[in-house]
């Protein structure tokens, strides 16, 4: 277990205590909101170095989106914008979307297959698709709507803020490719830094509103964003990031003893239905409402 | 955060169900988790420029197989050259897509031939094409060819067959194209910087 | 580029009209990142789109495409109404105080000696004034009111606020805060860039779009300096390469000339190009002339150019008219071309009017086709539906396509922006049979040339003598061909300073241009790029030093002309040879000679007092607000509408030979085939898409992913007052064509007031076609007309009409 590349800080569904001897930096992406040109080269790289190609779709959103969505392919896709913004006349947001890394990662919390989901000890949530067993709670579990479900295997992949790139001392793709320098990495401590810095640069040139956004309701991301004119709500983030109050009731010790008595239930209970109804379908569409809506959120 | 009905139900009734596959003493008792392993650990590197637009960022190419005799180099992967002064490491999504140009399902492989009115490629080969391109030239140098003006003076100037020179082609092969059709007399040789 | 990609970083203003680097150019748009970031620079995008470019700009100004002139000669003359102009600079290094011909004249529109038959100038009149030493005459206190100066004044003073907004579109307080920006640097510390592509290239004022901007330039003494500059980025990886080894119609390497039919001997072409300088003390460069066409001949017929043959002069074709790729296409298309060859080049794709191009291609008796890909042009002839509506059986043109390498599978340099000459190596094997170009090149010339030399033909001598001295005749390196482009010495060259020493020896490669002679005793195939394949090959260094911290990167490859990073720098410094501003020196005068961190654009040990001044390959020596007779419309940039537009007629002018550009050439079929403002109400323009690289990435997985599908964009207005809605089918008309694609409905396009009428803008991204990986899509070029800019006929695929109907829901 301490064979890792990275140690494990925490695991879903396990008790195991992981090994505590070794420190490594906490890293983190920045995201600047006001250096991004919507060129979508992170969307290029992280599919090129993942070895993953999305579909090739339709045009769909309402500008440049394409994809449209994060899927199990695309595991970073810009979203864009436009707004009139007080004063200063039409602007065109664009938003990179992806995993926000959180200290206090909703996903894990939620999962109940042991170790799909770790987080290391530099702060990166990966997803281990070989414990995955495709149930959905790390979609529920996450403030920011990330994960996705394979259409072929049926397990959730999100961005891994590539974590085998980090492990052996490199960036991630997509912020080794981001042509203006809207992205950067490096340890959370500088990355905040330069994201504060980076808000005194904005308000001098009239954005008064500028703010970073490192949301405490999740005890803080790993995935940080410089917002230059400061409302995450104008970015369609959530003002308030926090988990689901029924993810930690369901994960507390609580829940736990309630469901020993509970599985039996579930288990003759499971047993007349399978005998009135019969097996379920495994490749039955998942209802459409698995996704919460996006647009004015 | 909104939860609709049905994800509320999928969550609390299956949800303390698997909850409980730990306290039952279900947990494996290692759960094998670890990242990716870095795909490019021997990968030949080859420096490269990025063949799209006029920036001319460096890019490194990384080769399966270390060139030894038995292994055929094929590119699996392309980055940005971190030494180069423009780009410094970075690429557009062109240029960070670039593995997908090299490796298009839509590479030209082998010489073609349509014949006229036919609506079909027939592969043929280097020799038969090349033998016929260059008897077809030549045919129609010599038969129309201008030698002299009609005011008398030497024009050697041939009009009847055109070429366009590739904007992506190196400054070697722009050369030597030039070199050659203005020696055959060409004049309509262009490239793309207009278009 | 005059200056490079690195050194935009230095500019306290970037002005991006006619042009769209976040999208096109991405990676070299971080210096204007870092401008920003690090210089708190002002970024400023003039464009008919609201573009990604100006989603991170400082302020971004609406203009009607096709307006650009307007607008630029409204900065004019902000700048000389409000004294906003470098006084210093302007009084030593432009024309400003030139005087003018008598007889030049300009009149509702139109210079003097214009013939509207043959729709061309008698340029004679647009000169200087001569005195009866032989040199121009100038006025240094700008007084004269026929010094350049002055005639700009008078020029520019009818392009008021009220006009550029009423001929633009663009609000009339957006246009003065431009000109508040813009002419803040007009002072010796600060800088501004001006970066540009075919947003300005593709009009048929195109050129003319450029030099506005270099009069600008000029006047706030911006050319020269670190963060200054007119800089073209390129749209190409090589087409500055391309250009530079004179890949042309009408060019040979270099910047050299072709022959044209009245240059009936070797002395008679090169009398013209020889140009004696026009003031006293000038270098004026282009005096070398000869020696760089004689060393070019050698490069091609060595032994067989020789003294007495007037070096084979009479080897190359001598031109009795353009043959640019519209005309070639109008000849094609009249049946008077038999063969094409198409060498990474789509021109059913890439070329105006597609229905032409694809009739024309029709005609041929054969076409070679040589690419890394599937293309439109190669299967021109596939019928693939409503996306080209052909029938096979009817086009009895036989096609050949050969299977070419990419870039990653040989060696060789690209030339970017920069001027930068950058060596790349192979990294795989091309798939299946496929062959370097250069081994297709040499197989086929070897088979031609052998032709020749057994059965002889029309007039073998230039084919059967061709130097060919690669080791492996079919198959010629790349290395070989780059020392043969740098040139090596023929014989011993002596040392110019002391004859009796020898300089270089018989066989070395040259290292700088210098070196060239007009005897024969040298050997180079393009002139501008010796030093670039020395005893080394520079364009392979990699040296990541920058002392300067001016991001010069001395050491990086290697950029023409003799590694100099930023052209005319020597302008940078004051009469006195000091910088004009220390912060950004890149060359100076030590007393002794020129010295720098960027190699100096000047004779090296020639003092600043002497008065030679920094435009070296002027005759005049100076910058040139009066372009002289060099171009075809006139020797001052004014604004011309484009041959389709909107509002049929110019607000400058009466008279209606002046609405459009009256020197700009169009063939009758063509000007019967554009259409007029009351059937096509709407301005249109094509371009890139970042996603997207011309027609290449279609067939590429990622890309396609990214950008999947066609569509056109409209704004908020055109669609309510169609009912169109986002992602419904429309149908967009020319007089040339329709094309149906998905309309993406947006705030970024605006309608525009000119004139006093409503102009909407539609936006066409020209990325799809009936091949590749992404969704079947139409020709952009379907809809474009059939002309060019009057000087370099870059068709005006940035300006032109449309109609927009709603076809309903996909």
């Amino acid at each position: 277990m301490a064979l890792e590349s990275l140690d494990i800080r925490r695991r879903s569904a396990s008790q195991t205590s992981p090994p505590r001897v070794r420190r490594r930096a906490e890293v983190a992406k920045l995201i600047d909101i006001s250096r991004c040109i919507g060129c979508k080269a992170c969307q290029a790289a992280c599919m090129e170095w993942n070895d993953v190609r999305d579909d090739i779709g339709a045009l769909g959103g309402s500008s440049y989106d394409n994809p449209i969505d994060l899927t199990d392919r695309s595991w970073t896709v810009m979203r864009f914008y436009e707004e009139e913004v007080g004063d200063r006349g039409l602007q065109w947001l664009i938003v990179k979307d992806g995993c926000l890394h959180c200290a206090d990662p909703g996903c894990l919390k939620a999962c109940p297959a042991p170790g799909a989901i770790v987080q290391y000890s530099n702060g990166i949530v990966d997803f281990q698709q070989d414990n995955c067993i495709g149930c959905g709670y790390c979609q529920t579990g996450c403030p920011f709507d990330i994960p996705r479900y394979g259409v072929t295997d049926g397990k959730a992949y999100k961005c891994t803020l590539c974590s085998d790139r980090v492990a052996v001392g490199l960036e991630p793709a997509c912020i080794k490719t981001c042509p203006t320098q809207a992205l950067s990495f490096g340890t959370k401590e500088d990355m905040i830094d330069i994201a504060n810095g980076r808000v005194v640069e904005l308000r001098e040139r009239g954005f008064d509103q500028a703010a970073v956004y490192d949301p405490q309701g999740v005890s803080g991301t790993h995935v940080v964003y410089v917002m230059p004119h400061g409302d995450p709500a104008l970015y369609r983030m959530p003002r308030e990031a926090s988990i689901s109050p029924l993810v930690r009731l369901w994960r507390s010790s609580f829940a736990r003893s309630l469901g020993v008595v509970t599985m039996v239930a579930v288990v003759i209970a499971g047993f007349f239905h399978w005998m009135k109804v019969g097996p379920v379908d495994p490749d039955a569409p998942d209802a459409p409402d698995a996704r919460p809506p996006r647009e004015g959120e | 955060m909104t939860l609709s009905r049905r994800q509320f139900l999928k969550l609390t009734a299956s949800g303390v169900g698997a909850t409980s596959l730990g306290a039952l003493g279900f947990a494996p008792g290692r759960a094998l988790a670890d990242v990716r392993n870095f795909k490019l650990a021997s990968a030949t590197q080859t420096r490269n420029t990025c063949p799209y637009c006029s920036v001319g960022c460096g890019i490194i190419m990384y080769g399966l197989g270390d060139r030894s005799k038995n292994a055929r180099l094929r590119l699996v992967h392309i980055e940005g050259d971190p030494d180069h002064p423009v780009n410094r490491g970075t690429l557009c999504p062109k240029g960070a897509s670039l593995l997908d140009f090299v490796n298009s399902p839509d590479r030209l492989k082998f010489p073609e031939y349509r014949a006229p009115g036919t609506s079909q490629w027939q592969r043929v080969t280097w020799d038969w094409a090349l033998d016929r391109i260059a008897r077809l030239l030549k045919e129609d140098r010599d038969k129309n060819f201008t030698v002299r003006n009609a005011a008398g003076l030497p024009v050697n100037r041939w009009t009847t067959v055109g070429m366009l020179a590739a904007s992506a082609a190196s400054n070697e092969v722009g050369y030597l194209t030039h070199k050659i059709f203005r020696a055959m007399g060409m004049t309509a040789i262009d490239n793309q910087a207009r278009v | 580029m005059t200056n490079h990609w690195t050194d935009i970083k230095n500019a306290n203003v970037i002005v991006v009209m006619g042009g769209n680097p976040a999208e096109a150019h991405p990676c070299g748009f971080k210096w204007v990142t870092e401008a920003k970031a690090h210089n708190k620079a002002r970024l400023i995008v003039i464009d008919p789109r609201f573009t990604r470019t100006a989603a991170v700009a400082d302020q971004y100004v609406p203009i009607r495409p096709g307006t650009d002139i307007a607008f630029l000669g409204g900065v004019i003359n902000y700048l000389v109404s409000n004294d906003a102009i470098q006084h210093a600079y302007v009084r030593a290094y432009t024309n400003a105080p030139f005087i003018v011909r008598q007889d030049y004249a300009f009149d509702d529109g139109i210079f003097s000696g214009y013939d509207e038959a043959s729709r061309k100038y008698d340029r004679s009149s647009w000169v200087y004034e001569l005195g009866p030493d032989g040199y121009a005459k100038v006025d240094p206190t700008l007084q004269d009111p026929r010094c350049v100066y002055q005639l700009l004044k008078k020029h520019y003073s009818r392009y008021t606020p009220e006009m550029v907004s009423s001929i633009t579109g663009a609000p009339k307080e957006d246009f003065l805060a431009a000109c508040k920006t813009i002419a803040s640097t007009a002072t010796p510390d600060r800088t501004m860039t001006s970066l540009y592509a075919l947003g300005w290239t593709q009009h048929t004022v195109g050129s003319q779009n450029i030099r506005a901007m270099a009069v600008v330039q000029l006047l706030l003494g911006n050319m020269g300096m670190a963060g200054g500059g007119v800089n073209a980025l390129r749209g190409h990886s090589n087409i500055q390469g391309l250009t530079d080894v004179g890949v042309l119609s009408d060019l040979l390497p270099g910047y050299l000339t072709m022959p044209q039919e009245k240059d009936k001997d070797l002395d008679t072409y090169l009398a013209p190009r020889t140009l004696k300088p026009l003031r006293p003390g000038q270098l004026s460069y282009w005096q070398n002339y000869p020696k760089f066409f004689v060393s070019l001949q050698k490069a091609w017929w060595g032994d067989a150019a020789t003294k007495e043959n007037g070096f084979a002069y009479e080897y190359l074709p001598k031109l009795d008219r353009l043959y640019d790729i519209l005309t070639v296409f109008e000849l094609m298309h009249q049946g008077k071309v038999n063969g094409y060859i198409c060498q990474g080049f789509n021109p059913l794709a890439a070329a105006p009017n597609k229905a032409k191009s694809s009739e024309a291609l029709s005609k041929l008796k054969f076409l070679v086709v040589i690419d890394p890909l599937v293309t439109e042009t190669s299967n021109f002839w596939r019928n693939a539906g409503e996306h080209n509506p052909v029938d096979p059986a009817r086009i009895e043109t036989e096609v050949f396509r050969l299977p070419s390498s990419c870039f990653a599978e040989e060696d060789g340099s690209l030339t970017n922006s920069s001027r930068w000459l950058q060596w790349h190596f192979k990294g795989a094997e091309p798939p299946g049979e496929g062959k370097t170009d250069l081994e297709i090149l040499g197989e086929l010339f070897d088979r031609v040339r052998a032709l020749y030399a057994k059965d002889g033909g029309a007039f073998p001598d230039p084919i059967v003598r061709l130097a060919w001295p690669y080791v492996l005749p079919r198959a010629p390196s790349p290395e070989e061909i780059a020392r043969e482009y740098n040139g090596r010495a023929l014989a011993d060259l002596p040392d110019p300073k002391d004859r009796t020493k020898i300089a270089v020896k018989r066989g070395e490669q040259l290292t700088t241009f210098a070196q060239l002679a007009d005897d024969g005793s040298t050997a180079a195939g393009c002139w501008i790029y010796t030093g670039s394949f020395t005893d080394k090959n520079n364009m392979a260094r990699r040296e990541t030093d920058d002392p300067s911290g001016l991001g010069l990167a001395p050491g990086w490859a290697w950029a023409w002309p003799l590694n100099r990073r930023i052209l005319y720098n020597a302008a940078s410094c004051d009469p006195t040879g000091k910088p004009w501003d220390p912060r950004r020196a890149v060359v100076r005068w030590n007393g002794e000679k020129w010295v720098g961190p960027d190699v100096p654009d000047f004779k090296l040990d020639q003092p600043p007092e002497s008065g030679m001044a920094p435009f070296i390959m002027n005759a005049e020596g100076v910058g040139r607000i009066f372009a002289l007779d060099k171009m075809a419309e006139g020797p001052l940039p004014e604004h011309y509408e484009p041959f389709e537009s909107p509002i049929g007629k110019n607000p400058l002018h009466q008279r209606p030979v002046a609405s459009t550009n009256p020197a700009a050439r169009i063939f009758p079929d063509d000007r019967a085939a554009l259409g007029t403002a009351d059937k096509f109400p709407h301005a249109a323009t094509t371009y890139r898409l970042t996603e997207h690289f011309h027609f290449w990435t279609k067939h590429a997985r990622i890309p396609a992913v990214l950008q999947p599908e066609q569509f056109v964009e409209i704004g908020e207005a055109l669609a309510r007052e169609k009912g169109i809605r986002q992602g419904e089918r429309i149908k967009v008309r020319s007089n040339r064509g329709e094309i149906i694609a998905k309309a993406l409905v947006t705030k970024r396009l605006r309608p525009l007031t000119v004139a006093g009428r409503t102009v909407h803008t539609v936006g066409i991204p020209i990325h799809w076609g009936f091949e590749g990986l992404t969704h079947p899509g139409y020709l952009a070029n379907t809809l474009t007309p059939v002309v060019g800019d009057a000087n370099v006929q870059t068709p005006e695929f940035k300006a032109f009409i449309v109609t927009v109907e709603k076809l309903g829901v996909a």
